[in-house]
């Protein structure tokens, strides 16, 4: 009983500080042009170093979603339609999700062994005595980036992906390469009502957006947090990754409830 | 009794605790404005959280610490931030930030907390790092200068707001006699040509000798002893005499 609420007393105080550390950010995002040398560097982190990760891993998920649906449609004699479903599963979910879970293992889990390095070296404790903002410096430029990161990684692998779904469509299935573009490209013609981009690409871009947000605060929460030398920063960097597949997952539901119900 | 004007810092029967440990028991002393007090006493009484408290970085329990007659715990914000600005704190490691090269490390209060001109920035921390001896390595990044190297810089970035308190954590810490020394000169040249007021964390008996006008024996979380150096080291007092007789120097 008493473990049980320790650990929803934990949870509440951790959330608290997310959200805390998000508001924070918000409220100083009119210093982004004075840290752009630094978001700059996050982004090169964040994007270039993880991108062969997201092509690759969004290939074979295109390949995969393809073939599944590809023999059951064959079966019915619908597998020229395979390129609406794979667009659609790529643009609406798949994309998104998958980039965000490799971000979470990539760039959230080296957020928070980068800030709880910091922390456990006094590195943090200098920043507070020297008086500067460790939300600006340190939290600022990261979450910038990964809001940014994240839809520009999402459209790559959308992209391999249904590309990949091509492949698979035309090599396994007997769907040409053309029939199976056409009918994906025609599955993304729906234009939103309030940006005129795709609904499904747009509502994709949107999530990655959040996601990278949350990868991003949750990362670096737990890197701020970090105590007890080499141990508490392996603790803060594997705390960070499941803890960000979880909200991922959590926030990923909800907000696909919200965009598409009814 | 001291008078009160000439008392910079001022710690009044302050106790803290982590968890069930007890770590500073009623800890009372003064330091007057432009002395150097040390403190030394055996691992785990308590000497850096004393000076933790001194910036804030800890709040008591309870009791007071004072700086300038105003108590730290109570600052917030811009007041606490402020203070800190006059105040410096040389961490063991020297705490550089990892990331930022030497020069930037130096530059770094100034750049995030005024407006003054890169140039102008640039040149202050130059003289700085001149002041602790470190030239030709603006460009280095922390990983690639050696342990004193490291302290001199932290030394440099603490001294960029021209402190009136320093607060100094095991100066001499993981370093060879010969780097010892030349950070306990520079500890005692920055006092004489600054005037800063500071606290010396240590247990190095050279670097007391060397930088010290008073000596603060903790014990316990408690004080035993504030006493000059020469007294302090001529003391028959039991548990001096057993403490430093370990003393590797």
């Amino acid at each position: 009983m008493t473990a049980a609420l320790r650990f929803l007393n934990d949870l509440a105080a951790g959330l608290g500080f997310q959200l805390e550390l998000l508001a924070q950010v918000v409220v100083r995002l009119h210093h982004v042009p004075r840290r752009a040398r630094w978001i700059a560097d996050q982004l090169y982190q964040s994007t270039i170093q993880t991108m062969h990760v997201v092509l690759l891993v969004g290939f074979f998920i295109g390949m995969i979603v393809s073939l599944q649906t590809g023999i059951e449609l064959a079966r019915i004699g619908q597998q020229d339609q395979i390129g609406t479903i794979v667009a659609v599963s790529m643009t609406r979910e798949m994309g998104p999700f998958i980039t965000a879970l490799i971000l979470a293992a990539a760039a959230g889990s080296s957020m928070a062994a980068e800030l709880g390095t910091m922390s456990v070296a006094d590195e943090l404790s200098a920043l507070e005595v020297l008086s500067v903002d460790r939300v600006r410096f340190l939290v600022l430029p990261r979450l910038v980036a990964l809001v940014l990161a994240a839809p520009v990684l999402t459209i790559l692998c959308d992209t391999i992906g249904i590309l990949g779904g091509g492949f698979v469509a035309q090599s396994q299935l007997n769907v040409s390469f053309e029939l199976y573009l056409d009918s994906a490209t025609e599955s993304l013609r729906d234009l939103g009502t309030v940006f005129p981009l795709p609904k499904d690409v747009f509502g994709g871009l949107f999530k990655a957006g959040v996601f990278g947000a949350i990868v991003a605060v949750i990362g670096c929460s737990a890197g701020l947090n970090a105590r007890g030398g080499a141990l508490g920063v392996g603790r803060a960097t594997r705390q960070a990754v499941l803890v960000s597949i979880i909200a991922i997952i959590i926030a990923n539901y909800f907000m696909t409830w919200f965009m598409y119900q009814g | 009794m001291t008078n009160g004007d000439d008392v910079i810092l001022r710690f009044r029967d302050v106790h803290k605790s982590f968890g069930t440990q007890k770590v500073l028991d009623g800890l009372s002393f003064e330091v007057k404005r432009g002395r150097t007090l040390a403190i030394m006493g055996p691992s785990g009484t308590g000497k850096s959280v004393v000076l933790r408290h001194a910036i804030g970085l800890m709040q008591p329990d309870s009791g007071t610490v004072e700086v300038e007659g105003r108590d730290v715990a109570k600052l917030r914000g811009k007041e606490l931030a402020e203070l800190r600005r006059r105040m410096g704190y040389l961490f063991q490691e020297g705490a550089l930030i990892n990331w930022l090269s030497v020069g930037e490390n130096v530059c770094l209060p100034l750049r995030e907390n005024t407006n003054l001109p890169d140039a102008e920035i640039r040149k202050r921390a130059e003289e700085k790092l001149a002041l602790v001896r470190v030239e030709n390595a603006w460009d280095k990044m922390p990983s690639q200068i050696s342990g004193g190297m490291k302290k001199r810089v932290g030394l440099a970035r603490a001294l960029i707001t021209d402190p009136e308190i320093i607060l100094y954590d095991e100066p001499n810490a993981g370093l060879d006699p010969e780097i010892s020394a030349s950070i306990n000169e520079l500890i005692r040249e920055l006092k004489v040509r600054l005037g800063v007021t500071a606290i010396v964390v240590e247990h190095r008996v050279n670097c007391i000798k060397t930088v010290a006008d008073e000596v603060l024996f903790l014990e316990k979380g408690r004080p035993l002893v504030q006493l000059p150096p020469k007294e302090f080291f001529a003391s028959r007092h039991p548990r001096l005499v057993q403490f430093l007789g370990t003393d590797p120097d």
